[in-house]
């Protein structure tokens, strides 16, 4: 589903990632973990179309598109979602007009009618309970005086609505607390099928306690230097980043 | 450089002064109550004010940012005599509005269309008038009415010189108007010099709506000069919502203002959408304790539109509140003026004043100038004011972007919502529904948003 080979991206002439190759199929449940700075939100803002986010070199294949070639709101349109690890406050426009609008325009990409007034807000309150969302976030302005734990549960109820192929959630376990967090994971596990991939970019493996990927990365200084099953997350949890680190220099010498 | 610069103004002034070329003495003979001989002595004597005047020029601080000079070139301020008879569109227009649940009165080029208008039985201790009728009909108009009181510009005397109609509702103490009166301003035909003339005395307790809206149909080089003056007696409540529709060429000059006695509530609002020139003065003072004022704005504007907002709260008296909330968008080569003054006198302790103005440039050369202005000559008050103008924020498009909203509507959205905060601060349902959609039909894409709310 997703292809990434050698991808070179910075900000503002920095350069952030030097070379990352990753390979996503279908069905496939991805961490990327690392430490601060290691560069795991920007791969995350490059995948989605981010302005700002400079790529130097390398290619992105998303269901055999150059994903680099397509603005960021074609990306969503082609099932490609990043839930935000700061998600943004939108005043003046209601939670509910904002899914609406991009609902409606995703499924008018895939040929499908607009979801009536009714049909819609069933959609919503379904998800919504299954979150522990209060159904008065709807009325309220995007983020708008939200909690930092409302504002990631609406994350992850965009995503349940607009139901993407390619879902990339970054960082959204900081600042759940524990209730909240089984909350999302339980959302997020839902969302797992044959026919989607979900990317998880945290930097603590409390989350892939409740998630359990099939592959854990591990991205420092712009590259993934290791890679492995779920117990990879676990012994990071024991060991911290610093052995990776030091064992991925050495090898580097060598 | 500054030197020749003046003496081109110096020039302009003496093309000005072809509006001294109307005969006054003939003016009292043809417009509404010229048989009365205080009204004819209080229109020569407001004339003559503005003779002395003469429009303002830039050079006067309230005028800084706002040339008028294009007004003093017109080859007649004087206004028509006889009203045309109304386009097919505005018969339409006007039509439509008799349909909602309110009381219409329709003027045309300012003067009280009876075909137009419709009007729903009153209430008991209501009384509405066109001034032309109050005039004519009889003596019973206070005097008071021409004071020079309200001649906060010097284009309030040229509407006390000049005035043809307008809409005087009393409201007898304790009586509630439950439907709006709407106010319908049609300028129709071109060149036209247009004075309505509006006055509300709302008695103690009463309640009311008051909608004014001046809309244009041709593309005319119309000229408007409009007066609304208000006055709250204890504890009355009136919703004033004023909508500027003009003609692209329109020349549009009005003054708002307001006396409030003690525990009276005033809200105004300004919806700026259509004119060329535009410049709104909005005053109230608190005359009582514990008075509510609270002034809303909402400018839109494209092309090479200008819009003044001038707006005064004078607190003279304690423990009254006043808000004020003012928001531009601006595109093209447009210029908005906003100057909020609140005076805080000094027997106006336990005052809660804020005000604030924010505006939203959507191209390189559109331009604000905004002036919050807080003079405070009392102890104990709180009063907080904040100016901003920015762009859209590139983190809330990418964030809608994100979810496969184009560009272009993502870009409306955020408009809208920065508009929105405005619009729904509008307490007359009637009014924010209208407000929101002749916003969101501005806007690329807006019909959609439309269809979605």
């Amino acid at each position: 589903m997703l292809s990434v080979k050698n991808l070179q991206a910075g900000i503002n002439d920095k350069a952030i990632l030097r070379g990352i190759d990753l390979e996503v199929r279908a069905g496939e449940v991805h961490a990327i973990m690392g430490p601060n700075g290691s560069g795991k939100s920007t791969l995350a803002n490059v995948l989605a179309g981010r302005d700002g986010c400079q790529v130097t070199a390398g290619t992105v294949s998303y269901l055999e598109r150059d994903l680099l070639a397509m603005p960021a709101e074609e990306r969503a349109r082609a099932g490609v979602f990043l839930a935000f690890q700061y998600p943004v406050e939108i005043p003046g426009v209601s939670n509910a007009l904002f899914l609406k609008t991009a609902l409606n325009s995703l499924r008018k990409q895939r040929g499908l009618p607009e979801l009536d007034a009714m049909d819609f807000l069933q959609l919503l309150r379904d998800k919504m309970k299954q979150l522990g969302m209060d159904e008065a976030l709807l009325q309220r302005a995007v983020n708008e005086g939200f909690s930092g734990g409302e504002k990631k549960r609406n994350e992850v109820l965009q995503m349940a609505v607009l139901e993407p192929k390619l879902a990339i959630l970054d960082e959204t376990d900081s600042g759940l607390d524990i209730d909240a967090l089984r909350l999302v994971a339980d959302g997020v596990n839902g969302m797992r099928a044959p026919d989607r991939a979900i990317v998880l970019v945290t930097h603590y493996q409390r989350l892939l306690n409740y998630i359990v990927p099939d592959v854990v990365h591990v991205l420092s200084q712009g590259r993934i230097v290791k890679s492995g099953g779920a117990e990879l997350a676990r012994e990071l949890e024991q060991r911290g980043y610093g052995w990776l680190e030091a064992e991925h220099a050495a090898l580097k010498a060598a | 450089m500054l030197h020749s610069r003046q003496l081109s103004e110096d020039a302009m002034n003496v093309q000005q002064e072809s509006w001294q070329d109307i005969a006054l003495e003939r003016m009292p003979r043809y417009l509404a109550g010229h048989g009365l001989p205080w009204l004819a002595a209080a229109r020569e004597s407001a004339f003559e004010r503005f003779s002395v005047h003469g429009f303002p020029t830039r050079r006067e601080e309230e005028w800084k940012y706002t040339d008028v000079s294009m007004i003093g070139k017109r080859a007649s301020l004087a206004p028509d005599n006889i009203p045309p008879d109304p386009s097919s569109e505005a018969r339409l227009f006007a039509w439509a509005l008799a349909q909602e649940d309110m009381h219409l009165m329709v003027f045309v080029n300012g003067h009280f269309s009876g075909e137009l208008s419709a009007l729903h039985e009153l209430p008991a201790g209501v009384r509405l008038d066109s001034l032309a009728d109050l005039l004519e009909g009889s003596a019973d108009v206070p005097g008071m009415l021409f004071d020079e009181q309200h001649e906060h510009t010097v284009f309030a005397a040229l509407n006390n010189a000049l005035a043809t109609d307008g809409v005087v509702l009393q409201l007898a103490p304790g009586t509630v108007l439950e439907k709006p009166l709407y106010l319908l301003f049609i300028a129709s035909g071109h060149g036209t010099a247009i004075y309505p003339r509006n006055i509300v005395l709302a008695g103690e307790g009463t309640r009311a709506a008051l909608i004014e809206h001046y809309f244009g149909m041709l593309d005319g080089h119309n000229f408007t000069n409009a007066v609304s003056q208000i006055s709250l007696a204890a504890q009355a409540e009136l919703q004033h919502c004023k909508l500027l529709q003009e003609g692209k060429d329109a020349f549009h000059i009005a003054g708002i203002h307001a006396e409030q006695a003690a525990g009276s509530r005033f809200v105004s609002h300004s919806i700026a959408l259509g004119g060329r020139l535009v410049r709104n003065d909005i005053t109230s003072r608190l005359d009582g304790a514990g008075c509510q004022c609270t002034f809303n704005g909402l400018y839109l504007l494209e092309g090479k539109q200008h819009v003044d907002h001038h707006t005064r709260i004078d607190h003279f008296a304690s423990s009254c509140t006043s808000r004020e909330f003012y928001r531009g968008i601006l595109e093209g080569e447009a210029h908005g003026v906003f100057n909020g003054k609140v005076i805080v006198h000094p027997d106006a302790v336990k005052t809660d004043a804020h005000q604030s103005n924010h505006n939203l440039l959507l191209s390189r050369q559109a331009e604000v100038d905004t002036k919050p202005q807080l003079e405070i000559f009392a102890d104990d008050v709180k009063c907080t004011h904040g100016a901003t103008v920015g762009q859209l924020d590139d983190d809330s498009l990418f964030y809608l972007r994100s979810r496969g909203i184009d560009a272009v509507s993502a870009r409306s959205l955020l408009i809208y919502g920065f508009a929105n905060d405005i619009i729904t601060r509008i307490e007359l349902p009637l009014m924010r529904e209208r407000i929101e959609h002749l916003v969101l039909e501005r806007l690329p894409q807006g019909e959609q948003i439309k269809e979605l709310l």
